[in-house]
């Protein structure tokens, strides 16, 4: 009896502290870029209109209420700008991710078959990379990219080219960026259901006569998928929103919906509009998560 | 029928090539295979012959290389020496996949993403036979393990019992030639394990398929195979059929492994007609029978199974005493062990050693039994006996 009493609380307060987390960390400021994007821009502080002012009075209030719009969401749809934005997002992560898989997945399956203190090894080599400060290594990509770096230096010694690569501002160079700065999220959920994977399972797989790649397609595979969903969740979301790599990467002749955002909010003052398309991001981003707790719970239910 | 037999067809064809007859030659021979993996010797040397229709027991303790030895014959390690021949063809360094044999896991190894259905099929469709004739094979191994309207289900909604057979039918849909087990029922419980034993027998006889079974329980091993190789640190030690295994030991070590056993040392050697006298320091003088191979000069040892010992208060009648009474071991029950069938009894004796006796309980009630520190009269006759050399 005294026990529960003892426990009984903390493990109440355990279990609402992610929704007060939710609520004021994600929900609160939500409401507030929601209430942006349907206000219209102003030459005031704060550089938008209608202002809520609870001491206004009641009537105030309604009149603020009725002068919201989604006037700035049309605006999103109607110009082009902000449909190329969205689509190159999408092209970039789809790519992006589809080449982080292919290079990923087989590092996580050769570590999964490496010895087990070997294992750990790899595994620290996977991520010793984010000891470091994430635009400083940015900042190195620039060095080995750029007109006399370390690439172009390496590729003329060897004769492949007679005169320096244009590598740097081009989607080249934001291609091995993002696949560079992503690959150990790829390669960590994809280990780890590999890893945990029985390895008597190949060798049935063998021994009733599946060549090593059939078993690899029809054994390992299939049972890897878990990780495989969640390593391209871990990379399209954050992909979708990137402004860094891009922006120091990549040429600026066409821009992704991180880097739109950016100009719109800092260069044109338009907090509204960047509201607006911050919030078709987040709902464009919640489909595919949606969709992918959904086949999780499926499994799951079959796994009864 | 002609189809359980191809086993043994396929095995005379290929002898022929050979001139050697299929029944001399066998279906499976290991010849002086060793595998080491680094500089620990797995399996070093080992020569053996199993011929089609045998049920084989690979016998040992843990590390002893029985599940290496079995690795190899299903291709998952290539051996460092020797030759492996199936059916006369060397198949020592093919890749699983291309081998006429398979293999049930030790934990079964289902493909969990798969249906029951499907893990049976699975090997039939690598290969390559037609879609009716899988459907026709996969409802025949169902019926064959009992496993009717289960078909849909998925691994992990099955009971162990049950993963079990999904995993032996998978195993026999190829119509193998030779069928590995690796320790097929150390993941069932006892009562299971013993009908599955039977089932397996049973299946075996009915199939008329060569298995080779690894175990680490001799009581499995006893019960199941038609004969057991008892493995030691990488080497065959002894290849017996059970009751010659148990009864006929080839060495201490053997005769301990398998079942339990009275070890006493001999001292001293001393012919009598057909019998030897060995002086032991913890039971004094015992008679036994002489052995068919002649006895050496090394050290030697008198072994004698606990239920071959018997048990009175004062010595056993006059009558029967001349031959089965010879040895007449005087002591104090020490301990009682009651193991429901039989009971055992540890006599400490007399002369400073302690024998174990096992008793059957014959009686349901107490009357015959002994109580701790009684006097007790332990005896047994010279063809009990065992003599050890090594």
């Amino acid at each position: 009896m005294n026990s529960r009493r003892i426990f009984a609380r903390p493990a109440r307060f355990a279990a609402i502290a992610p929704y007060v987390w939710m609520v004021l960390f994600f929900l609160v400021p939500f409401a507030f870029v929601l209430k942006i994007s349907l206000s219209q821009t102003a030459i005031a502080q704060p550089p938008y209109e209608p202002v809520f002012d609870l001491t206004a009075g009641w009537d105030a209030l309604t009149s603020a209420f009725a002068a919201l719009s989604i006037d700035n969401f049309k605006l999103l749809i109607s110009d082009d700008i902000y449909v190329f934005a969205y689509v190159r997002s999408l092209t970039v992560a789809i790519i992006a991710t589809a080449a982080l898989l292919l290079i990923g997945y087989p590092i996580a399956y050769g570590m999964a078959r490496l010895p087990k203190r070997w294992q750990a090894v790899a595994m620290v080599l996977v991520i010793v990379p984010f000891w470091t400060s994430f635009l400083i290594r940015i900042y190195a990509w620039i060095n080995i990219l750029q007109h006399d770096g370390l690439l172009n230096q390496i590729l003329l010694a060897l004769h492949l080219v007679s005169q320096p690569v244009v590598w740097l501002s081009t989607d080249t160079a934001m291609y091995i960026g993002i696949v560079y700065s992503y690959l150990p999220f790829m390669i960590l959920p994809l280990y780890a259901t590999l890893a945990k994977m029985e390895p008597a399972l190949e060798e049935a797989a063998a021994d009733l006569g599946a060549p090593p790649w059939q078993a690899f397609w029809l054994v390992t595979f299939p049972l890897s998928l878990p990780g495989v969903g969640a390593g391209v969740l871990l990379c399209v979301i954050p992909i979708v929103g990137e402004f860094v790599i891009p922006d120091l990467l990549a040429g600026s002749n066409a821009l992704m919906i991180g880097q739109t955002l950016w100009l719109e909010f800092f260069t044109n003052k338009d907090w509204p509009v960047a509201s607006a398309a911050a919030i078709v991001l987040l709902v464009m981003l919640l489909v595919p998560l949606l969709l992918y707790e959904r086949l999780q719970k499926q499994q799951l239910e079959q796994g009864r | 029928m002609a189809e359980e037999l191809s086993g043994t067809n396929i095995a005379a064809e290929a002898a022929g090539a050979d001139a050697l007859p299929a029944a001399e030659q066998g279906l499976l021979r290991i010849e002086g295979v060793a595998k080491t993996f680094g500089t620990f010797r797995a399996v070093d040397g080992v020569s053996l012959d199993i011929k089609a229709g045998e049920f084989f027991a690979l016998l040992g303790p843990s590390g002893c290389g029985k599940t290496t030895l079995l690795r190899m014959l299903a291709g998952f390690e290539a051996p460092d020496e020797g030759r492996i021949l199936l059916g006369g063809k060397d198949i020592a360094q093919a890749l699983p996949h291309e081998r006429p044999v398979n293999m049930m896991f030790q934990n079964y190894a289902l493909f969990p993403h798969l249906s029951v259905r499907d893990n049976i099929a699975f090997g039939l469709k690598r290969a390559g036979m037609a879609r009716a004739d899988i459907a026709t094979r996969v409802a025949e191994m169902v019926a064959l393990v009992k496993l009717e309207g289960l078909e849909k289900r998925k691994p992990d909604q099955l009971s162990g019992g049950q993963r079990q057979r999904v995993a032996l039918a998978r195993a026999l849909a190829r119509r193998p030639q030779l069928l590995l087990l690796d320790e097929p029922l150390a993941a069932l419980d006892k009562k299971l394990r013993e009908n599955t034993q039977a089932e397996l027998m049973e299946l075996q006889r009915r199939l008329g398929m060569t298995f080779i079974v690894v175990t680490h329980d001799q009581e499995e091993a006893m019960t199941m195979a038609s004969r057991i190789g008892v493995m030691k640190a990488g080497k065959l030690v002894q290849v017996a059929k059970p009751r010659e295994l148990y009864e006929a030991p080839r060495s201490r070590w053997i005769a301990e492994f398998v079942g339990d056993i009275n070890l006493f040392d001999g001292e001293s050697k001393l012919r009598d007609g057909h019998r030897l006298v060995i002086g032991t320091r913890d039971a004094g003088a015992l008679v036994v029978a002489e052995p068919r191979e002649p006895v050496g000069a090394g050290k030697l040892a008198v072994a004698i199974r606990p239920e071959k010992v018997k048990l009175s208060r004062r010595g056993p009648a006059s009558e029967a005493g001349h031959q089965s009474a010879i040895n007449l071991l005087d002591g104090v029950i020490a301990d009682i062990c009651y193991l429901g069938g039989t009971t055992t009894y540890k006599v400490k004796l007399d002369s400073g050693g302690v024998l174990q006796a096992s008793v059957a309980n014959s009686a349901r009630l107490d009357v015959d039994a002994y109580s701790l520190n009684q006097h007790v009269v332990a005896w047994f006759g010279p063809d009990d006996c065992m003599v050890l050399t090594s």
